[in-house]
């Protein structure tokens, strides 16, 4: 695409020849539409999508002085680094932390043990009316989970299991839909042969998931595992629902402390000194496996 | 199945069909699965048992519990009571919900197509032939990994009117900017404007699109004289609507359940411009006592709106989603 440009062989007749110089300008067109005009959007757009970063991170280091001033100082004067020190002291940091982790952790590991077997049987093992349950799987997707809260709130109350990890991480040891989808997709392009063969010598289904399929589905396992990361950490609302005492809240909920300090005049670099430390470890994750996020993200695309 | 399918295959159809050289016109007519497909249906059963659990435990069974307590009036103590219709009743002359309808349906119309466009405008200038492609990348993917509530906060500091970067930098141009999200009229915008934060990853799908359409349809495209517009609307758009199918369907049903930006940010308000219908959900859920019963037939009215409003897409798009990409 890059490369010389298609024009009609200049053969024959005059009459479907372009003058060359309207040639020379079709060229200038050209190239100013697939270099600058995109380089323009796409520079705008980043400075755009950094806005929010750069603005967490400005107020995150400016002094209570600093943040009266008006109009807003682009940059901190002095960098207050012991805003983050004071803003782990707003909500019990530490054990938000603790507790975010253990959620995460659990929802991982229940992530990519169930995703796996869950998808293998959606994807090499034959059987009638496999892929009109599978349609099932695909279908629970687009089911808002806010519909369920009422009833799941008055279940798990009822089993007594409010305000413990119970909600968050069980349902995730039992799989979850896009996530089956994403396994299922990766092992339907694995090649038969080696598991055929393997049946033959008389391995049963287990145990060619085991080893020979599982060992070659790292990749995607990570991915998954990648995915189940990132939605344990940011979840809102369920901790929001499920977790009801300090000592078993997330740092999600945690930020809301500064508001119900005093939600008129919250500190706003306190504020953003803990969204910082919280947002972090994902940004962390995003740029360490960023190529596992795209191709979860390409798997995902397939129609 | 396992005691009664014994006995029938071995009668003569199951035997033929067994010997695995069964005619095709009997294959189609058999209706006892082979032994084979037996021990497969066992075997594929097993595998996937945890998803048939989570999904009977934590999905088909909460949706039974909702429609039973919709019928009820659920008191904070004692006994429930069955009421009959009466909550959805209640749905129909209750202000605060059909104010929530309102300004989900304003959110989900404005956000989605918003969004669409936004990524399809970054998908085309991220497919053009430029070195520092990477780097666009990870910068428009960046936030979308940002956790919702993260975003919140962080659009509060932005949009402040007095303090936040937004307004500076608007009033340098020249502008008197809003009190964003203590306005009526800009708080539903505000949160579509920050909705937009997430482009970046519908861009990438979008690009992954692009990626796919075949180079000599183009080609053959400029031949026939086709310009960049032109190129766009008969080549690349019908090309990549399958794709855009899976965002709208996927957007909207993300957009029926905003619920953080207003927990966080508006508390519903100013003037319940953002009571949306999930916040509105919850607060009769969770803060509002006595109302179980009415949040539960508000769930239901939801289920009912997400899965109509999927198969409506899914039918039209058959007019509109081409299918002829391989």
């Amino acid at each position: 695409m890059a490369t010389t440009t298609t024009e009609p062989r200049r053969t024959g007749t005059y009459d479907n020849l372009e003058h060359p110089r309207l040639a020379t300008r079709r060229k200038v067109v050209r190239r100013f539409g697939e270099r600058v005009l995109p380089r323009i959007i796409l520079v705008v757009m980043c400075a755009l999508f950094i806005l929010p970063f750069y603005w967490m991170a400005t107020l995150a280091l400016k002094s209570n002085e600093e943040l009266a001033i008006y109009p807003p100082t682009l940059w901190p004067q002095d960098l207050v680094w012991s805003n983050f020190k004071d803003a782990t002291e707003v909500f019990p940091f530490w054990r938000f932390l603790g507790n975010t982790a253990s959620i995460t952790f659990l929802t991982i590991l229940g992530s990519v043990i169930s995703c796996p077997i869950i998808a293998y049987g959606f994807s090499r093992i034959d059987w009638p009316g496999r892929d009109k349950i599978f349609m099932i799987v695909l279908a629970t997707v687009f089911i808002p989970f806010p519909v369920l809260i009422v009833a799941l709130f008055r279940i798990w109350a009822e089993l007594g299991l409010i305000d413990t990890y119970w909600p968050l991480v069980l349902p995730r040891f039992f799989g979850t839909a896009f996530w089956i989808f994403l396994m299922r997709q990766f092992f339907m392009q694995i090649s038969r042969d080696l598991s055929d063969a393997a049946k033959l010598d008389g391995a049963n289904e287990f145990q060619i998931f085991r080893q020979i399929i599982m060992p070659q589905s790292l990749p995607a396992v990570g991915v998954v595992a990648i995915f189940a990361a990132l939605a344990a950490w940011n979840d809102f609302i369920g901790p929001l629902i499920f977790l009801q005492t300090e000592a078993s809240y997330t740092l999600a909920i945690g930020l809301t402390f500064f508001q119900a300090q005093d939600a008129y005049d919250i500190k706003y670099n306190l504020l953003m000194a803990a969204s910082t430390l919280i947002v972090l470890p994902v940004v962390l994750l995003f740029l360490l496996f960023q190529r596992s996020f795209i191709s979860g993200l390409s798997i995902g695309s397939i129609k | 199945m396992s005691t009664t399918s014994e006995t029938t295959i071995s009668g003569p159809a199951g035997s033929a069909a067994e010997a695995g050289r069964s005619t095709p016109r009997r294959a189609e007519r058999r209706f006892w699965p082979t032994r084979r497909e037996r021990r497969n249906i066992l075997v594929g059963l097993l595998f996937i048992s945890p998803w048939l659990f989570g999904f009977f435990a934590f999905l088909v069974y909460p949706i039974l519990y909702t429609i039973r307590i919709s019928f009820q009036r659920v008191p904070d103590f004692g006994p429930a009571t069955n009421i009959g219709w009466a909550n959805y009743q209640r749905l129909l002359d209750d202000a605060n919900f059909s104010n929530a309808i309102f300004n989900t349906f304003v959110y989900t119309a404005l956000a989605v197509p918003i969004g669409a466009v936004v990524a399809m405008v970054l998908a085309l200038a991220m497919n053009q032939p430029l070195g520092e492609i990477p780097i666009y990348r990870v910068i428009l993917y960046l936030p979308s990994v940002l956790p919702v509530f993260a975003l919140s906060f962080i659009a509060i500091t932005l949009l402040d009117p007095t303090q936040g970067i937004v307004n500076e930098f608007l009033r340098l141009l020249g502008f008197s900017p809003p009190n964003w999200f203590g306005s009526t009229t800009w708080a539903k915008p505000a949160i579509v404007a920050m909705a937009q934060f997430g482009a970046g990853q519908i861009a990438l799908v979008y690009l992954a699109g692009l990626k796919g359409i075949p180079q000599h349809l183009y080609e053959a495209a400029m031949l026939d004289g086709a310009g960049a517009w032109n190129r766009f609307r008969n080549v690349t758009l019908p090309l990549m609507t399958p794709v855009i199918l899976y965002d709208v369907i996927l957007g909207v049903s993300e957009g029926l359940q905003v619920f953080t930006q207003a927990f966080i940010i508006t508390g519903g308000g100013p003037a319940n411009s953002t009571n949306f219908y999930v916040f509105y959900l919850y607060n009769n859920a969770f803060r509002y006592s006595g109302s179980g019963g009415y949040a539960a037939a508000m769930s239901m009215v939801l289920f009912l709106v997400t899965f109509v409003i999927a198969a409506l897409v899914f039918r039209t798009s058959r007019r509109w989603v081409h299918y002829e990409m391989n």
